[in-house]
């Protein structure tokens, strides 16, 4: 055995990972992948004048993390993993932008965020090398980055032949703010709140995910309230998101009273997250050694009775607007991604699981109060925009479940936050959660003083979006909001 | 149709009959209040705050730096920094927006925004605004879509979010602008005809917020052009928005 085995929240010691030839590497990688594993991170980091390669594999039957290395010359070149596994296409580009290591041989190796450092400063955004299509009846559209509502910025091509989109091709890196490197730079003094910010829309799942990374690194378990009171606002915002999303997806069918019911039901649930946090994001909640706030027995109180108005809404608005021929011609095969092209791709979360791919943190690799209260995994086959739609819907009555269930049995055991004192020297953590649009991974290394050295994030977006990509190819381009806002991506949390 | 009525009236009417009067609950976190007289001087909250928003002598907090996270007012070991659930922060001044803590919410209100006449003439009765989410996280997007929900409705004032700048009249700027971002969100406001405003909204776009000294930005914009109304919050809530906007335009 090539690697070592370990698991969520698990550090090892850096001296313990395995670390080989380049070319061993990959062989390693593409054997272990051919047995059902699935790549999660991999990335580089300057030692002296070269660089350390890391890959993180997951083995989901097992709840297993596999972790290797290679040490690389720079400016070395070594064959593309992507052709012999496909999912690593996006994780080769980021690491050949990030270090300049080329793996020769990739099908489309483009700048992935065109971040600050990267390596090759010559390769800007304005000359990205766009794919072109010649013939008749062939056009091009240009979209972004600037859209016309009020979403962030990044920049749609598209290939039509007539109305159809023959190929999208989607180009990103305008969110880009340096939050790694910011990582590393601020810890001490705001690691916590940059997390918050790494996708505003997913405060509570990044959060968890840094503060998972953290603790796992100074060795502190925080007490089970303070885990069911991250799962609870976890699930919240897996709620409201979902809520909101169906509202807009309702919007791009021209469903309008869909668009104010949701609407309107997200904000109870925001406005009740509200009432624990201070903040209708839930920002502040989440600190290194548990929670900053608390639930009283009236707030407990409040929040089962909220979450019982929202469920009978979010109920009989859905049946409603799921038997409703007009919404239904609209959602039915419009974007699908079948399952093999989406276990290829390495997709994650519901978009993934509307496609059959059963994968979900909470349940294969599970932490915080995760691990005492496992998760049903739920998938659908379908993959089209209607089934990215439905899973949304069965997961909001999923989620508001097993709020339920934490508030009837919440733990009353204390502290509720600790203090978090050094994380281990020389180590590497690896950090999972499952957020609303899927898993994020956060992966930590410490130097011999006790301080973070690289900080690495991968948020399910980073996978995520080029099976938008696939999924609007033969489709009818004006069906490309429906598409988009069925998997409705984060950019910052690609460009990071 | 019966499904459909029978969800209308389950739904009854959401909309904030009177945004001026609407509160939000606590423990939201607006208007802070800070009590010199039992601070302590350990300077825990000075040391502790992510920003850099809190300065010690005289005692004060920046909202345009603040992000409202609440740790100075749980770690302050004397009780002197709370969060008021005062939301109507937006001002038409800079330096308005650093706060001593002493004043009250409608203190602080008296003098926040300078409806000034020119912009109560061209635009009190209609403002259209280009949004341009300059590397903001999704957050302040969120709460500015939710400003034109049913709920906040601020359509009902006149004020909407356009698709292009040519319709627009001013820009409504997210985020802490990246330098990837920078050449398209000056390409959006040479688009936009004058006369225009310029309005930034959330901590991140007055300031930089916790991404403030990134290598990847470029805030030059805010050199060049002048701006017009400041929204703080982290993310802004619709009901800071919209009253702020209102208040702008002199209603």
């Amino acid at each position: 055995m090539k690697w070592i085995n370990t698991k969520n929240n698990r550090p090892v010691r850096i001296k313990d990972i395995p670390e080989m030839a380049m070319e061993d590497l990959r062989a390693q990688i593409i054997k272990t992948c051919r047995d059902g594993a699935r790549v999660i991170s991999f990335f580089g980091m300057p030692r002296g004048p070269r660089t350390a390669v890391y890959a993180v594999l997951a083995d989901d039957e097992a709840s297993r993390l596999y972790l290797a290395s290679a040490l690389v010359e720079n400016g070395r070149r070594y064959p593309s993993i992507t052709p012999e596994v496909p999912q690593f296409h996006i994780f080769e580009r980021e690491l050949y932008e990030d270090t300049g290591i080329m793996p020769e041989g990739h099908p489309w190796l483009k700048g992935v965020r065109f971040g600050h450092e990267r390596a090759n400063r010559e390769s800007t955004m304005e000359r990205y090398p766009f794919f072109t299509m010649q013939g008749e009846e062939v056009h091009e559209v240009a979209v972004g980055p600037i859209h016309a509502g009020v979403i962030e910025p990044g920049h749609f091509r598209f290939m039509c032949q007539g109305e159809d989109v023959h190929h999208l091709e989607i180009q990103l890196g305008y969110q880009h703010r340096g939050v790694e490197a910011l990582m590393v730079k601020n810890f001490r003094r705001s690691g916590i709140h940059l997390a918050e910010s790494i996708a505003g829309d997913t405060v509570i799942g990044h959060a968890c995910a840094y503060a998972g990374a953290i603790e796992s690194l100074t060795g502190v378990e925080i007490s089970r309230r303070a885990q069911s009171i991250r799962a609870i606002a976890l699930e919240m915002e897996r709620a409201a998101i979902h809520i909101g999303d169906l509202g807009a997806i309702a919007n791009d069918v021209a469903y309008l009273l869909g668009n104010a019911v949701f609407g309107v039901t997200r904000t109870l649930v925001i406005n009740t997250l509200l009432a624990l946090t201070g903040s209708r994001f839930g920002r502040g909640l989440v600190r290194e050694g548990g929670v900053a706030f608390d639930f009283t027995p009236e707030l407990i109180k409040e929040f089962i009775e909220k979450l019982a108005k929202v469920y009978h809404d979010v109920n009989l608005m859905g049946e409603a607007m799921f038997e409703m021929a007009s919404v239904l011609a609209r959602l039915d095969h419009t974007g699908a991604v079948d399952p093999a092209a989406a276990r290829d791709m390495g997709l994650v979360g519901p978009a993934g699981r509307a496609s059959g791919v059963d994968l979900d943190v909470r349940a294969d690799h599970p932490f915080g109060i995760y691990r005492f209260y496992p998760v049903h995994k739920r998938t659908m086959g379908s993959g089209d925009v209607f089934a990215r739609a439905y899973m949304r819907y069965i997961e909001i009555k999923q989620s508001i479940d097993f709020i339920l269930e934490q508030l009837d049995s919440l733990a009353d055991d204390r502290p509720l936050l600790q203090k978090a004192g050094k994380p281990a020297p020389d180590s590497f953590a690896v950090s999972m959660t499952e957020g609303w649009r899927g898993e994020i991974v956060h992966c930590a290394i410490t130097g011999r003083k006790n301080e973070i050295v690289k900080y690495k994030i991968k948020d399910p977006s980073f996978q995520n979006w080029y099976g938008l990509a696939y999924a609007v190819r033969n489709n009818g381009i004006s069906d490309f909001p429906l598409c988009n806002k069925s998997f409705n991506l984060s950019y910052c949390g690609n460009d990071l | 149709m019966f499904e459909t009525l029978k969800i209308r009236k389950n739904q009854g009417a959401q909309a904030i009959p009177d945004i001026t009067k609407a509160e939000i609950r606590k423990p939201f976190r607006g208007l802070p209040y800070l009590d010199g007289s039992r601070c302590g001087r350990c300077e825990i909250c000075r040391e502790i705050c992510p920003v850099g928003a809190i300065s010690l002598k005289p005692l004060a907090i920046d909202l345009g730096k603040c992000i409202f996270c609440g740790d100075c007012q749980r770690l302050c070991p004397k009780g002197a920094v709370s969060f008021t659930n005062f939301f109507k922060m937006a001002s038409t001044s800079r330096d308005y927006l650093v706060v001593d803590g002493r004043k009250t919410g409608e203190e602080y209100l008296e003098n926040a925004v300078n409806a000034r006449r020119e912009i109560t003439r061209m635009f009190g009765s209609s403002l259209k605004l280009r949004q341009v989410s300059a590397a903001g996280c999704n957050g302040c997007e969120w709460e500015l879509n939710a400003s034109g929900n049913p709920n906040f409705d601020m359509g009902r004032f006149g004020i909407d979010i356009v698709a292009s700048p040519r319709h627009a009249d001013g820009i409504l700027i997210t985020g802490p602008i990246s330098e990837n971002m920078a050449p398209a969100l000056e390409d959006a406001y040479m688009s936009t005809p004058d006369p225009k405003v310029v309005i930034l909204a959330g901590t991140c776009a007055i300031s930089g917020g916790v991404f403030e000294g990134s290598p990847a930005l470029n805030r030059e914009f805010l050199k060049n052009h002048p701006v017009d109304l400041y929204i703080p919050g982290c993310p802004v809530h619709p009901l800071t928005v919209v009253n702020g906007l209102i208040r702008f335009l002199g209603r």
